[in-house]
């Protein structure tokens, strides 16, 4: 990986206002995504992963605020950049997926006509092609019946539908970097293998770099190059795919990979992680944030905390890896 | 087995798509020869099943297929086009879906929606919307109420902090488990889950997975669970059923259907389960061909032809019925006795069975 990368996130802190008192949602996040690389972005509900997008995409809900950090995409910083610049990337090079695709779409404009508008607005598309354009789009997505689906409103079609919808306005213009936040839960694993190949598709055709928020570790495995481990707000852990899964150093990745379900085994053998997120309003929060649900815990835990390098392209933020 | 908790017998609905016409405009196509109904889509058509106490029932099946239709006819949210429900001895489909709020049975039948972020009130803490259920439903105030919403966040591993948090500060998988917490509070005999783990990282998966288990032991709750993540399914659920635009197109325990399907949907859909080991990726069955449209789907075409590795002309000319296949499995393909024999064949000559499936 010796060219620039296509997304360059580096020291990222952000906080939120709340009625009782500052959370510290992310701390000094950075990660990195190649031209045409996909990379998994994994770990615990609630660690920051839809936090680390919107403050990429610039939308962060108005209580959030970045306190540090940089985002460098194509030369600029995007979280320096002005509104209006920022404005003019999204939906052109920068496209985002969001985690809740009804509430993303519009509910009172047929979903044809949505994927059109930003047809015609981001894509060059002139009002008279856009909307057999874009029911080419509800094809590529597998809604059967297209033709007449494009002039379905949101509420007529299925969550996983509404997905869909989501998936081809986000991929419409053929960005040069797309966030995914959880693109695929609502959808059943044939149609999932479906979307997983049009962003593969994308990612060789025009180079896209594609960061995926998922919880499925499996997924990730298998159409993901690099996979990158959040716990409250920090990366503990960044490597490929196939390494994470046979050699996880960080002990919080090692306990999410003995939590994920395989074909076989009971329930019964599947442990999940003692103990919670800690409280990130909190005012002593310890340099390691997993150290406290941590059976690998030693007192040099509580210094700051490395960020060390174990192979080709690995690196774990722990001062007892395994 | 003996009365079924839940029995659904020839449910149906029909929705109607495309501009609605007014009486005008009706008359005058009538007068020019144009008058068509009204397109219909089948979101669930002639699907019959039921529920045991303390059963654990899955369904799964493609994206649109009317899953969630369906539970949202169980949970009477959605009046049916026609078809009987019944809960135990009662005939739920005899209430009208909005009236139900008020209704005696509401509190015996609880559901946990796909769309956590959607259905919670956007005015609500997470402690009221915990609280509400309890309160309409069973009345219960003061200390007590504090006392079962502290338990319920601890049951479901929400931090307790966080239940003075509106839903907009709350991270999906959070969300995701206010909208469990709440469908338990009153402790339903039916507990119908929506996609309740999509939204969920799998150590909290685990706890919530768990914690069914737990209940349905200690209760006797039956659950029809909805799922995209066919290895959960595998864990928790007793039964599977496969739907298929609209239809139950395979049925059958769990343990069984995964490591025989008989429908060739099924086939594909198992092994289309995500691997991390690539060796395992080889021999994947892809579907080909366009899904058929669900707007007045041909009647005398099996909804899964254009797509089968099978089909044949005769698929083409007849839509198979759901047939009882061997005691415990059903199966609606005109190929499934095929199916059957040749997993006899495989099952004596594991060897030749290297293809991904398990
Ligand atoms: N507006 C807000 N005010 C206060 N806290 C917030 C706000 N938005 C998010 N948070 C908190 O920030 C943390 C990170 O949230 P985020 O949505 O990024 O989690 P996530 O990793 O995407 O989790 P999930 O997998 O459940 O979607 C959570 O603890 C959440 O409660
Ligand atoms: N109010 C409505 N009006 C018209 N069509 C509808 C309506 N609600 C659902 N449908 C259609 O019914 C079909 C089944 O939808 P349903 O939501 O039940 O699917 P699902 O199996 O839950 O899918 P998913 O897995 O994507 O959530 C879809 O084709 C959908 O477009
Ligand atoms: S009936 Fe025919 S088309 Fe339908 S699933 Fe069976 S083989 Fe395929
Ligand atoms: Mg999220
Ligand atoms: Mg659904």
């Amino acid at each position: 990986m010796s060219a620039a990368p296509a997304l360059a996130v580096e020291d990222l802190c952000v906080e939120f206002r709340t009625r009782s008192g500052v959370v510290k949602v992310l701390d000094q996040v950075g990660f990195s995504i190649a031209k045409g690389e996909t990379v998994a972005l994994v770990g615990e509900s609630g660690s920051g992963k839809s936090v680390t997008a919107f403050a990429v995409m610039g939308i962060l809900d108005a209580a959030g605020r970045v306190t540090s950090g940089t985002a460098m995409f194509g030369g600029s910083d995007l979280l320096a950049l002005p509104e209006r610049e920022l404005a003019e990337l999204r939906g052109r090079e920068l496209s985002m997926i969001f985690q809740n695709p009804r509430t993303a779409l519009n509910p009172i404009r047929r979903v044809g006509e949505q994927i059109a508008d930003v047809l015609v607005r981001h894509g060059g598309a002139t009002r008279a092609k856009a909307p057999a354009l874009a029911i080419e789009m509800l094809k590529k997505v597998r809604i059967p019946d297209p033709e007449r689906r494009a002039k379905a409103y949101p509420f007529e079609l299925s969550g996983g539908m509404c997905q869909r919808v989501m998936i081809a306005i986000a991929i419409a213009c053929r960005p040069s970097l797309l966030i995914a936040d959880e693109p695929t839960t609502g959808l059943d694993v044939t149609t999932q293998a479906v979307i997983m190949d049009l962003i593969a598709e994308l990612a060789r055709e025009i180079g896209t770099a594609t960061l995926f928020i998922t919880h499925d570790l499996t997924l990730a495995a298998e159409y993901c190059d690099r996979i990158i481990v959040m716990h409250a707000g920090h990366v503990v852990e960044s490597a490929p795919s196939a390494t994470l899964f046979s050699a996880a150093r960080h002990p919080y990745s090692a306990r999410l990979l003995a939590a994920t379900p395989g074909e076989s085994g009971a329930l019964a053998s599947l442990a999940s992680i003692p103990g919670s997120l800690p409280d990130l309003r909190r005012a002593d929060l310890p340099s390691c944030r997993y150290s406290e649900r941590c059976e690998r815990r030693l007192d040099a835990c509580a210094e700051p905390l490395p960020r060390t390098a174990v192979g080709e392209a690995h690196i774990v933020a722990c001062r007892n890896p395994l | 087995m003996s009365v079924p908790l839940l029995d659904i017998a020839e449910l149906r609905k029909h929705f109607e798509v495309g501009a609605k016409r007014g009486a005008w405009r009706r008359f005058r196509d009538r007068l020019s020869g144009k008058d068509a109904p009204t397109p219909k889509l089948h979101a669930v058509d002639d699907v019959s099943l039921t529920i045991g106490r303390g059963e654990t029932v899955g369904l799964v099946g493609e994206s649109g297929c009317g899953k969630s239709t369906l539970v949202r006819l169980i949970n009477r949210l959605l009046d049916p086009t026609d078809g009987v429900i019944r809960l135990g001895a009662t005939e739920l489909s005899l209430f009208r879906a909005r009236d139900f709020a008020a209704n005696e049975n509401r509190a015996r039948i609880q559901m946990v929606f796909q769309d956590a972020g959607d259905s919670l009130n956007p005015r609500y803490t997470a402690f009221d919307a915990i609280a509400d259920p309890l309160r309409r439903l069973k009345r219960v105030g003061g200390d007590a109420l504090v006392a079962r919403v502290d338990a319920l966040a601890d049951m479901t591993g929400l931090p307790r902090e966080l239940l003075s948090r509106f839903p907009h500060q709350l991270s999906g998988g959070q969300k995701a488990r206010v909208g469990i917490a709440r469908a338990i509070a009153v402790e339903p005999e039916l507990l119908i889950l929506d996609e309740p783990t999509a939204a969920l990282d799998v150590s909290v998966q685990v706890v919530i997975l768990q914690l069914l288990e737990d209940l349905k032991a200690r209760l006797g709750m039956s659950y029809l669970f909805v799922s995209h993540d066919l290895n959960v399914v595998r864990l928790l659920c007793d039964r599977v059923l496969v739907m298929y635009l609209g239809k139950i197109v395979e049925a059958g325990p769990a343990a069984e259907v995964f490591a025989r399907p008989l429908h060739p949907y099924t086939r594909a859909l198992i092994s289309a389960i995500p691997q991390a080991d690539p060796a395992r990726r080889a021999g994947r069955l892809r579907l080909s061909g366009e899904p058929r449209s669900p707007i007045d789907p041909d009647p005398h075409v099996c909804r899964f032809h254009g797509r089968c590795p099978i089909g044949t002309t005769v698929c083409a000319q007849s839509a198979p019925a759901l047939r009882r296949m061997t005691p415990s499995r059903d199966v609606a393909c005109h190929f499934a006795d095929t199916a059957v024999t040749l997993n006899t064949v495989q099952d004596s000559s594991p060897a030749k069975n290297g293809s991904g499936e398990p």
